[in-house]
């Protein structure tokens, strides 16, 4: 048995050829271990990101894009960087598969109605198609108005507004269930101001998608 | 008319009520599957469930790829992660406070590949979303990240 393992080493060595020196034998057995991790850019392009390694009791902190730990066998970690190739390759499958981030949208209306300015119009099919395509979506759709008219009034007029976007919503096919309404009248403005104030910018529907 | 009418509806509307609880936003889903290819399971109990784009993910869950499988998730606090063939990803813990967004996300991925991208838990409490290997613990402060990892545990 003996025998049969140094003679195994030698024909390892001899395969190895005239590479020298030769890698240390595998742990007979165990597949060896080849743990990549690794902190990949983020989409933001944000800073701060970073991801704590720790095997056996040492920390390794990747805080840069493509840095890399790598654990090839117990009790040791090893630092470095990873290619977007080698991303790639080993995590292509992986990366594929992940999810399209929540999105959130906003759509801006006619002051005291359930219409859309021109400059929403223009862009709402396009919003509504890119909700469409999503896997599976889940969607809020939450009205407000700005401070113009009684709280009462701006309250039906919130919920009007999205009611409006999403019957348009179900009109492309997604599911009654799969979408939330709430009207919040003129409780959340996006900006400020006194009452009785007009501001396009708080006659909305943010439809958020995840 | 409208009284005797949602009276005589009684029965359907708590039916109806029963049905949608059981609709998009349960409680207890920690996730739920987004992307799903060839092979790709959820072992609950015991059981061995379908994983189909639609599907919850609860808390206990392991999600299994096949050879010719990926699967991505996308969980209430907005991380996101998604397994390549041949892994093997359990969610140990995850609790989600969407007023305060703190909370606590632990996965265990025993083997094969991960992509992650973190999400709202990770960014109010650096390290409260921890990934497991059996060789390593990740302390998550964001965003992006990728694991390869083969078992068995050392």
């Amino acid at each position: 048995m003996r025998a049969g393992a140094a003679a195994l080493s030698v024909a390892a060595l001899l395969l190895a050829g005239c590479a020298s020196p030769p890698p240390p034998p595998p742990p007979a057995q165990a597949p060896p271990r080849d743990d990549l991790y690794v902190l990949l850019p983020s989409a933001d392009g944000k800073t701060g990101a970073a991801l704590a390694v720790t095997h056996a009791g040492s920390e390794q902190v990747l805080a840069t894009p493509y840095a890399a730990a790598r654990i090839k066998q117990e009790g040791r970690i090893e630092s470095g960087t990873a290619t977007p190739a080698e991303v790639g390759q080993v995590f292509g499958d992986a990366l594929a598969a992940l999810p399209p981030r929540p999105v959130s949208y906003l759509l801006y209306f006619v002051e005291g109605k359930d219409e859309l300015t021109p400059e929403s119009r223009q862009v709402v099919q396009q919003i509504f198609a890119e909700i469409a395509r999503r896997p599976s979506p889940e969607i809020v759709v939450i009205g407000h108005t700005d401070r113009v008219g009684s709280v009462a009034f701006n309250d039906k007029l919130s919920l009007q507004r999205a009611n409006r976007m999403r019957d348009e919503l179900i009109k492309l096919g997604i599911p009654a269930d799969r979408i939330e309404v709430a009207g919040r009248g003129e409780r959340e403005p996006l900006v400020p101001t006194d009452d009785e104030v007009p501001e396009p910018r708080n006659r909305r529907v943010e439809i958020s998608v995840r | 008319m409208a009284r005797r009418l949602a009276r005589s509806h009684r029965p359907l509307l708590a039916a109806l009520a029963v049905f949608l609880a059981a609709g998009p936003a349960l409680a207890d889903d920690a996730g739920q599957i987004k992307v799903s290819k060839g092979t790709v399971h959820i072992e609950r109990g015991g059981q061995s469930l379908p994983a189909p784009v639609g599907a919850r993910v609860q808390v206990a869950d392991v999600v299994v790829t096949g050879a010719d499988g990926s699967v991505g998730i996308l969980f209430q606090d907005a991380s996101l992660l998604s397994a390549g063939p041949n892994s093997v990803l359990a969610i140990d813990r995850f609790s989600f406070d969407s007023t305060t967004n703190q909370g606590a996300f632990d996965t265990s991925l025993r083997t094969g590949t991960l992509a992650a991208v973190s999400g709202k838990i990770a960014k109010q409490t650096p390290d409260a979303m921890k990934v497991r290997t059996p060789a390593a613990i990740l302390g998550v402060r964001g965003t992006e990240f990728a694991v390869r990892t083969s078992g068995p545990a050392n």
